[in-house]
Formats: C-alpha cells, structure tokens, sequence
C-alpha cells in the first residue's frame, strides 16, 4: 500500500476530525447522519463496484440492524451496546443465509431476486406490526440511549458525542475497506467482476469469494442500520422501503463506484442537494431522478471514478 | 494504525463540550452545549415556526391543505400584531412524508434555520421519527397528526398536540352513540399498521364497555387496491360496519362496499379519513347516502353555521361545502387542517403566557403550555372549545356524527368532550427540561 | 357467507386479479422479450396512463363513455410518445446496457412521479367506468364493468398474440428477439424494431391503465404496485413469453385470491414475493420460458 494513499485517507478523516470544531451545530448534525449513512453506502459498494453485482435490496441489510437494535433495546431489554454487537451477528447471519439464496442467480436475475427479497422482508415489518408497529415505528427513549459503558456514562443524546462516534466508525470502515480492497481478495473480487468466467478458470473459488463479499457487504448495512436507529432514535417500516435500497445505488454511482471514498462523497453530495432543495421547492424527486439518469448518461465513473480516470490515476 | 487513532477523536469530544460548557457558564449563558448563539436573539426579530410540510410522498394530499391553513393563520395572526410584539415567520420544509427526512428537517429547523419552534406534522410515522430529535435538540414540538403517540407518553416533553384530538380519544367518544343508535354488533375495517391498530384496540374496548361486540376484525393492508373479497369476512348478524381507511384507495373501498351489497346493508360508520379531499359527489360513492361519518370539523357548513366557522372558511378560502373557493372540485381536509389554525392560536397564547422573547425561554414556553387547561370556542378556535391536559400534552374537543344525504353530510350528533376523556397513561412534566 | 357464494367470489375477483395482472405485464414482457431490457419505469407508464384517463375524461364532455374512448387514443399515444424520447435519448445511449438501463429507468421513475405530482397534484382522482352495471347475485352484488375488463384484457392479449404470431411484423421481432446480431446479419433495423417495442410496450401499459382506472384511482404514487406484480408474472411466467405471463397471471391471481381469503393478505403478499424469488434462483428462465440461446 502506498503511503500517499493512506495519507490521503487519514486526511479525510483528519479533516473531519478537525471540522467539528469550526463548523456550525447544523453542520455537526448533518455530517453525522452523512458518516453514518457512509457506512451503508460503502458495504453496498463493496458488492457493486468492486464485485460487480447490483443490488436492489440492501433495504433489507439496513432494516435488519435497524429492527435488531430497535427492538433489542425497546423489547428485549439490551443495553445500546449489546444491541449494537447482536444487530452485527444478525446482520452477519441475515446476510450469510440470503448469500447463499441470490447469489445463485446472475446479472438482471441478481437485480431483481434482492428487490423482491427486500420487498419480502418489507411487507414481513408490516405483518408483524404488533412488535414493530408498522409504519408508524419504533421510538427510542432517552433513558435507553443514555447509558454507562466500561465504567463512564454514554450520552448519545449528546451531537457532539455522536458526531465523534460516527466518525470512529467512519475510520473503522475506512481501513477495512482500504485493507480488503488492496488486498488479493480485492484483486480477485475485480477479477470476478471484469470476467467471472476467466477468474474462475484461473482456479479461484468464485462463488466463495462473491459469498464472502456479500456478506460483509450486507453486515456493514447492517451496521449502519443499527447505528442509525441508536444514534437518531427511531426504527420504521419507511427505512425498509425499495427507497432505501435506491439509496446507496444512487450515493455508490454518484461519488464513484470502486473508489475508496466514492459512496461516502457520493452521500455527502446528494444529501446536500436535496436538503439545499427542499427548503425552497418540491421537487427532491426531480433531482435524485434527473441525478441518476445523467449519471448514467454522462458520468458512469461517478466523481471520483472520473477524477481518477482523468487525474489521479493512482486513487483506489 | 487505524485503529489506535480511533478513541481519540470520542475522547476530545467530550473535551470539548466540557470547555464550550465552561465557556458558556463563563459568559451567563445558559445555554446548553452547541446552542450558546442563541441567546443573542434581537426582540425585533420575526418568530421562527419551522413548519414540516408533506409536500411530497404519500401525505402530500392533506399536505397542500395544511400549508393553505397555515399560511392563512399566520397572516391573521401578523395582521393582529404578530405574537408579543413580533411578526410570525413560517419557515417550510418539505419532509417528503418520510421519517428519515422528516429528523433532517427538524435539525436543520434547529440549528440552521434558528427557529423557535417546530410545527405542522402529520402523518404519525413522521412525528414518530421527528420527535426524538426535537427532544434532544429541545425544539417546541407542535404536531397535528391525531396520533394516539404522544398522549401514549412515547415521545417527550418538548412534543405537543395542542390542536387535535388523538384517535384514543375520538372512538371513544363515539362508541356510546354507535351502540345506542346503530346497533351493538360492530365489524371493523381497518388499515393493517399501527394507526389502524389504534382503532382496533381502543374502540374494541369502547364499544365492549357500551355491551356492544365488535364481531370481526378485517385489517387490510396497506399497499392493497382492491377489497371485494374481504367482504366475505363479514358476519351476516353484523349490526354497523365501522370503517376507516386511509390512503388513496378509500375511494374504491367505499365504491366496492356498494357493489357488493347494494341497498341490503348493515348501517355503516365511517371515519371522513376515509374521504379527506374527496368530494362525496364523486363517481361510486352513492352507496354512501344515509351512511353516518366520524367528522371532527363539518366539511359542510350546514343551515346554520357559526359566526367563527364563517370566518375561518373565508380566511382560508374554504366554501359552505369544504371545497376551495377558487375550484368547487377541490375538496379540502377539511377534518384535519383546523388543527394548524387551533395549534398556531394556542402557541400564539403560551408564548404570550410565558412572555416569549426568544430561545432563552423555551422552558418558560413548554411550562406555559403545560399549563393551559381550556380552550375556548371563537375565530381562533372556531372547531370548539377544548380541555388540554398539560401531563399527556394532549387537547381533547368535541366530534361529531354526520350523515349523508344527497351528497352533503350533515350533523346529527355532537359529542361532549367528557365523553372523549380517558386515564391518562404518562406525565411528561416529569421529565427534565 | 356459505361455502359455494365464498368460492364463486373468490373466483370472480381472482379472475379480475388475472385479468388485471396479465393485461399491466403484457408490456413489461414484450419489451423484456424483445430488447432484454426491464424497464422499471414500466409502473410510472401505468400511473401516467391512468391520470391522463382521469385528465381526458374532465376534459371531454359528453360524460364517461365519451371520456372513456377519448382516453384510448391520448393515453396510449402520449405514454407512447414519453417512450419514444425515452428510447432514442436514453436507452439507445446507453446500448441497451441491461444493468445502465435499469438504473437509467429508475432515474426516470422519479422524474415522472414529480411531474404527474406536479402537473396533476396529489390527491387520488377518481374515474367513472363507461358504464355501470351491478350484476345482482342472491347472495352479493358484482361489478359488471370488472367483468368487461376481463373481456376486454382478452381481447388485447389475442390481439398481441395475432400479431406477434400471424404478422411479418411479428415474425421480425421474434427474429429480433432470439439474435440480435443474426437479425442485424439479415438485414432487420434492430434500432427500428427496438424503438417500436419499446414504444408498443408503453401504449399497451397506457391502455391497460385505461381499462383498470375505474375500478381503482389515478393517484401519483400508483406506480409501484403494476410494476411489482408485473415483475412478478413475468418472471414465474417466463422472461418474454406471453403465454407464460398469462398462465402466471391467473396462477397469481387464483392463489392469491385464495390465500388472502383464508389467511393474511399481507401474508399472501409475503407468499407471493418470495416465490417469485425463489423461482429466478432455481429456474431463471421461469416456469414456463424455455432457455433463449
């Protein structure tokens, strides 16, 4: 690995580390829910744009660590950190058993499996409405969300604590996918991607190495989905929609897929405009639509895949 | 490498929320970590009412309505001399009718819109993701949604429902009514999520306390868009068929009830959720002629309307029949928009309770509104008076039964407010400011 | 309700639910067949077909029938000109990339739910069906105009079919359909034939929506439903052969019917969605789609 690389990431995070101490309280607040939602969009771009298989249903990752640390907290009685770990195993299982399932089917096949498995496990929120009341949600109340862990009290009311929570696991994320992208099972999972034929003559394990990227794929959504229901409080059958699956398509696509940094400057970019447009018209559709289709259109290779196309060739 | 960097970026947070703390105890702020800026308000500043509109998503229909109500109300309330001297700003966001969103915009109301308060919710799932976040941020929440949330003491002491009675409330005032005069053997229809939910457990119990039965449960779906065939599942002993459907397929609900029983039916009770902005005229919806509605504000203005009920249509450009005056085809929310008017009016007179002058007083403004207890009829309440009890930050008013005939519903039976009333189930000034 | 009354609606509406199903999915599969692409704005055709009903009919005087008829020739052909830009300035871009294309399509799934929210509003817009008719059983009442759209989706589909099998039209897509590059090595305008599909596709949605409008609501977030349940009948039912999508739909239809008479619809649902997954991982060409080249 070379070090301008890891010297570009640590002054990503650097920067971000240093931000919260200039920027204002909504930048704070926004920057958090971008880090945290980061983390979703790197998992799915770990299976897209390094593996080449376009999901549909991440919805279904996010949801079942969102649901597991909703409801572990609100109904099983675990502490935030305990639901947090059990999100993670479910998360980690979920992901292993609907591995094994649509990883059988290919190309548009894969696309649509994941829809209609994500749609499946959408209508299952709403069939057991009683526990996760449906649409309306799961609240998660302060007493639970302030806590003592390893001998000190938790706020997670606290912005600036979140703030610095979400980024730690922002770096987490950032080594593992640096360390996993330049490693060889990165190379082979590219190779999977250009020519799963050819790779799998070479003698790799193909369908081993596509299980094992999506599961981490699918567990990182899961984190982030249960980062997102601790940290803002709420768990609901909105955040399992096919919505929330278009998502980190569009964030991946955006920043650039198979880049590093991509998803999370992919998020960050389209979070801002649609908040900077919401203020004043209504037309937030419009834009994730049109953003979409000109990506398509234009810039396959999203910003960063473009800088790196152009410029920087040496960007992972 | 990674990962031994990784503590310190939490540990000096903590940090400095201790110094800003420090910092803020220094100068006499008391504010909390973040939010010393605030302090700095200028009286002759507008009052900031972030308004979290659905202007997209599946609530934009009752959306546009609100916004209509609102903007109406804050006009008047700016003409009569703003609120403690100073105009009113509404500050419009849509929230696309989706909780994830709806949290983003009461943070950007917070902190990057400064506004004093937060308002104008409706839909319950967004309430739902919206309120933790005002709690924390300690936003004034004032929603408008009917949810039984926030009586149900799931939210917290910064969120209100000052301007509507929530579901809990309004079935229970109606069961007396439905048992005495339309029968005690009660089949329910009901939206397959946790508003229907609501109906289902607290009018069940309702209707049992009358000696009535509720002698099928039929919860539809969400997503379905056609019903025949869950008609079967009603008992043919079925006295009144109580039916409350949201979304944008009431319409053929209503329309297919018809064609499945023709003129041989039980008596039907319908929540006017059921037909929000849709016009009763409409294609398919004779079948609905003699049937009675949940309204808890006549779409129709009736023979003899009140002096307020008048002006309130004119200031909002409503017609005798509920629809805009400008377009006799477009139907209002007629039912649900007043809580807007109402909630405005009541913020408008905390504030002048707590003397408002800006953020600093925030906890002047939750106490006072805690503290009010009635609510009087008139142009700021013209729905009706209303008890408001500050422990469960829930009002309770009057509902009321029509009946259609050609067309037009008309009242048949008012409810009392004492009738409406229930135990309540938690204390919100308990919890710390 | 006794038994054989219960089974008889059951029967009707499951055929309804078929009629239904296979008349929104005709498009999708004949543009999957053909350009083995998924169109995911497929349901949005569907909504702007429905409301543009909705549209016609105020504008129209002359009352329902009037409206009614007008709307088969504005619906189809305005959808249809949607998908004619759609096919030159979008797909044909993007070379029909299966994968572009689907992200493409939801791109313009948005872009279309903004305008109809947009031009149309919100609210759910009711439209009077042609005619009404209440066919009167002894034991419950039916709708006659959801019978005619039996009727009428049967019609569409034989017309299809006849074109599809009897004419030399039908006869190049097929070609079409099986190799793109023998097509293009005899001489068809694979572009042509594309930009027709494409289009046709997007009329057949549009006057399905026409049909089915008045048994339910325009309303701008319509959309979604036509396009899941199409996914569904065409997958089961096999990519691109319309036979297979019309036994799928009534399979769908009846059992659906079924299980949500006897136990949770959302159950059914659940039932439903899984199965279809479960078929595109065992037998990717569908239940009765034979395996194309």
């Amino acid at each position: 690995m070379t070090a301008r690389i890891v010297l570009l990431h640590l002054a990503v995070l650097l920067l971000l580390f240093a931000l919260q101490f200039i920027a204002s309280d909504y930048v704070i607040l926004t920057l958090t829910r971008i880090m945290v939602l980061a983390v979703y969009a790197s998992g799915y771009n770990l299976l897209f744009g390094y593996s080449g298989l376009l999901s549909l249903g991440h919805a279904m990752f996010f949801a079942t660590g969102l649901y597991a640390a909703a409801i572990g907290t609100t109904r099983a009685g675990l502490s935030v950190p305990e639901a947090f770990l059990a999100a993670t195993l479910i998360g980690v299982v979920v992901s292993s058993i609907m591995g094994v399932i649509v990883l059988r089917a290919r190309g548009v096949g894969f696309m649509i499996v994941t829809l209609m498995f994500s749609q499946a496990a959408f209508l299952t929120v709403l069939y057991f409405g009683d526990y996760t009341r449906g649409d309306e949600g799961i609240v998660i109340l302060d007493t639970i969300r302030i806590f003592s862990f390893l001998g000190r009290t938790i706020d997670l009311t606290d912005p600036l604590l979140r703030y610095n929570l979400a980024l730690a696991l922002l770096a987490i994320l950032v080594a593992l996918i640096l360390v996993l992208v330049r490693s060889r099972f990165g190379h082979v999972l590219v190779a999977i991607r250009e020519n799963e034929d050819r790779t799998a003559m070479l003698g790799y394990d193909v369908a081993r190495y596509k299980f094992i990227a999506f599961v981490i794929s699918g567990t990182l959504s899961a984190v982030s989905g249960a980062t997102y229901a601790l940290m803002f409080a709420y768990a609901g059958s909105t955040l399992a929609s096919i919505q929330y699956s278009i998502h980190p398509l569009l964030w991946t696509l955006l920043g650039g897929a198979s880049t590093t940094l991509g998803p999370m400057l992919g998020t960050g970019v389209m979070f801002l405009l649609v908040d900077f447009a919401s203020g004043f018209t209504n037309v937030s559709l419009l834009i994730t639509g049109a953003v979409l289709i000109a990506l398509v259109l234009f810039f396959p290779k999203g910003i960063l895949g473009s800088i790196r196309q152009r410029y920087l060739k040496w960007l992972p | 490498m990674e990962q031994s960097k990784l503590t310190v970026p939490a540990m000096s947070g903590i940090t400095r929320r201790n110094m800003l703390k420090a910092a803020a105890a220094a100068t006499g702020f008391a504010a909390g970590p973040g939010f010393v800026r605030y302090a700095q308000a200028a009286s002759s500043e507008p009052i900031r009412i972030g308004f979290q509109v659905h202007r997209t998503g599946i609530g934009a229909a009752y959306g546009r309505w609100y916004e209509r109500t609102t903007n109406a109300a804050v006009a008047l309330i700016n003409e009569q001399g703003g609120i403690n001297g100073r105009p009113v700003e509404i500050i419009a966001e849509d929230d696309g009718t989706d909780p994830g969103r709806g949290a983003e915009v009461v943070e950007k109301f917070a902190t990057q819109h400064k506004c004093d308060v937060g308002f104008g919710t409706l839909f319950s799932h967004v309430v739902m993701g919206s309120a933790p976040r005002a709690g924390e941020l300690k936003l004034p929440y004032y929603v408008v949604s009917e949810g039984h949330h926030v009586a149900s003491g799931a939210l917290n002491r910064y969120t209100f429902q000052p301007g509507i009675t929530d579901v809990k409330s309004q079935v229970i005032s109606l069961a007396p009514w439905i048992a005495k005069n339309l029968g005690k053997k009660v089949c329910m229809i009901y939206p397959d999520f946790a508003f229907g939910y609501d109906h289902r457990d607290y009018f069940s119990a309702a209707i049992k306390a009358q000696g009535g039965e509720v002698n099928a449960l039929i919860p539809i779906p969400p997503t379905e868009s056609s019903f025949t065939r869950y008609f079967p599942q009603i008992p043919a002993d079925t006295d009144v068929i109580y039916h409350v459907m949201v979304g944008p397929a009431v319409l053929t609900f209503v329309k297919e009830l018809g064609e499945h029983f023709g003129s041989q039916h039980p008596a039907l009770f319908g929540f006017i959720d059921s037909l929000e902005a849709v016009d009763l005229k409409s294609p398919g919806l004779e079948f609905l002629e003699g049937s009675y509605l949940w309204e808890a504000y006549p779409r129709f203005a009736g023979a003899a309307p009140k002096a307020h009920d008048t002006f309130y249509r004119s200031k909002v450009g409503v017609d005798a029949n509920g629809a805009s005056t400008s377009d006799a085809a477009d139907i209002s929310t007629y039912s649900h928009m007043f809580g807007c008017w109402e909630t405005l009016y009541t913020l408008k007179n905390a504030m002048e309770a707590a003397g408002y002058q800006g953020p600093a007083d925030k906890a002047k403004l939750i106490e006072a509104t805690e503290a009010i207890t009635a609510i009087a009829e008139g142009n700021e309440h013209p729905q009706g008076d209303k008890i408001f009890n500050g422990k469960i930050h829930q009002s309770f008013g009057h509902q009321n039964i029509t009946q259609v005939k050609g067309g037009v519903a008309d009242v048949v039976y008012r409810t009392t407010i004492e009738e409406g009333l229930y135990e309540p189930e938690a204390d919100y000034t308990k919890m710390a400011l | 309700m006794s038994f054989l009354p219960h089974l008889l609606l059951a029967v009707l509406e499951g055929t309804v639910a078929a009629a239904v199903l296979a008349l929104s999915a005709l498009g999708l599969s004949l543009v999957f067949g053909v350009m083995r692409v998924v169109n995911v704005a497929h349901g949005e055709f569907f909504m702007l077909g429905a409301m543009l009903a909705w549209w016609t009919a105020k504008m129209m005087p002359g009352g329902p029938f009037a409206g009614f008829i007008a709307a088969f020739i504005v619906a189809p052909a305005a959808v249809g000109a949607l998908a004619f830009l759609t096919e030159r300035l979008l797909l044909r871009r993007i070379n029909y990339d299966p994968e572009a294309t689907i992200v493409a399509t939801i791109g313009l799934l948005f872009v279309i739910q903004q305008m109809a929210l947009t031009f149309f509003g919100a609210d759910a817009k009711p439209v009077a069906a042609p005619f009404s008719y209440r066919i009167v059983f002894p034991w419950f009442g039916y709708s006659g105009y959801k019978l005619f759209v039996v009727v009428a989706s049967g019609a569409v589909l034989l017309g299809v079919w006849w074109v599809l099998s009897r004419t030399r039209f039908g006869l190049i897509m097929r070609v079409t359909q099986f190799d793109r590059e023998t097509a293009t090595a005899f001489g068809i305008p694979v572009n042509t034939v594309y930009s027709v599909v494409f289009v046709a596709g997007a009329a057949l949605v549009a006057v399905a929506a026409v049909l089915i409008v008045p048994i339910q609501q325009a309303h701008y977030l319509m959309g979604l439903d036509p396009l899941l349940m199409s996914f569904i009948v065409v997958i089961i039912g096999g990519l691109g052969s319309i036979k297979g999508s019309v036994i799928a739909a009534f399979m769908i239809g009846m059992t659906d019917g079924v299980i949500s008479v006897f136990f949770s619809p959302t159950l059914a649902s659940i039932i439903s969605t899984l199965a279809v997954a479960f078929v595109l991982v065992v037998r990717p060409q569908g239940l009765f789609g034979a395996e194309t080249r």
